[in-house]
């Protein structure tokens, strides 16, 4: 019982901090529901990410799995809620008073003195996934290796070529079975 | 304005539309599938309201693609359109990924399993180092920007900086450095 109440705030709190989509919020929910709240394990977080990183639909969704290792049925419902509803509110709220917000000049301000902070967060992200999915000190050095030169020949393919991200991610998922077994 | 009024279309009707975009979006890129369907498809928005609704949804918290569905399900039939139009673009993937969630629950000590899995998620590192590097392009080669970008994830990424923290002590400092000019030229 407990745990759904942790669970609702936990990503409450995150729907409402997530500036700038949804990638910015994933150093703080990896804190949360890996070193703080042991619901998942750091091997588990980057791999449900990378599960919601291929299912269609907003790629966020992945809360929805890590409620479900938490809580079960109730937890994947409750992170789902949390996550999506208090975001979702506010946006209905204020789409009725934009207007009066529009022409505001703090509105550029916000813009442009968000933009580093949120590549920031989102850096900070790829370092939160990447720590336990591309160098993790628990796995051989053929491992690791591997898993950066995956890594990073996909974020070179996706600059040199337009090419759906879900397709490299199964490739992806092809050349771990084929290199990584057994290491 | 294009005579679109003339047939609102119903609750279900927004569902399905939404749906359709939360079973088809397969890696990502859902904003630009919104588009098609809501302006180029079913004509329920023009261009220009499109494009202010992804500014709402982009600068108020929460996720890009959801946040405009919320306002154009509530243009579309109100409270009732804007759950059905969340709701048609979130369940589906969420359905999937329950799928994979047991499967991965089931296999992942199958060595094949486990280490297919670890090549797809070094491959959802790069994704999300490619969309942080294209979309910070111009913050990179900005001498400020770049200061708050590396002091940001520095902070976050090896001293648990919170995400609160960051928002309501850093980020206010980033905006009043971004701060409006006044219109007078200063002498």
């Amino acid at each position: 019982m407990s745990d759904l109440v942790k669970i609702l705030n936990v990503f409450c709190l995150l729907s409402l901090l997530a500036v700038g989509g949804g990638s910015a919020v994933l150093p703080q929910m990896e804190h949360e529901t890996v070193t703080l709240h042991h619901w998942v394990t750091g091997d588990q977080f980057a791999t449900i990410y990378s599960l919601g990183q291929m299912a269609p639909g907003p790629n966020m969704s992945m809360v929805a799995l890590i409620g479900w290792q938490a809580a079960g049925a109730a937890g994947l419902i409750i992170a789902l809620v949390a996550f999506y509803l208090p975001s979702s509110f506010l946006t209905y709220g204020c789409s009725y008073i934009w207007d009066h917000f529009k022409e505001n000049p703090w509105r550029a301000s916000v813009q442009q003195g968000m933009a580093p902070i949120t590549i920031g967060l989102m850096l900070a992200g790829v370092h939160a996934v990447g720590k336990t999915a591309c160098i993790n000190p628990n796995h051989s050095l053929h491992f690791n290796t591997i898993t950066c030169i995956t890594a990073l020949a996909v974020t070179g393919i996706l600059f040199a070529k337009h090419i759906n991200p879900a397709l490299l991610m199964l490739l992806g998922g092809i050349a771990g079975w084929f290199l990584l077994r057994g290491h | 304005m294009p005579p679109a009024a003339s047939k609102q279309p119903g609750v279900p009707e927004i569902f399905r539309v939404f749906a359709k975009i939360g079973i088809t979006s397969f890696g990502g890129g859902l904003v630009a599938y919104l588009r098609d369907a809501l302006v180029t498809d079913q004509k329920w928005m023009d261009e220009e309201e499109f494009l202010a609704a992804l500014e709402i949804g982009q600068t108020l918290p929460g996720l890009n693609s959801v946040n405009v569905a919320i306002i154009a399900g509530r243009k579309l039939a109100g409270p009732r359109g804007a759950i059905a139009a969340a709701a048609g673009l979130i369940l589906p993937g969420v359905l999937l990924l329950l799928v994979l969630g047991i499967l991965y629950d089931r296999f992942r000590h199958n060595p094949n399993v486990a280490a297919a899995l670890a090549g797809v998620a070094a491959a959802a590192v790069g994704l999300l180092l490619q969309v942080t590097l294209k979309i910070g392009a111009k913050q990179f080669l900005n001498l400020r920007d770049l200061c708050f970008v590396l002091g940001t994830f520095y902070l976050v990424a090896f001293h648990h900086v919170s995400l609160p923290v960051v928002l309501f002590l850093i980020a206010p400092i980033a905006i009043i450095l971004c701060r409006p000019r006044s219109a007078k030229p200063n002498p």
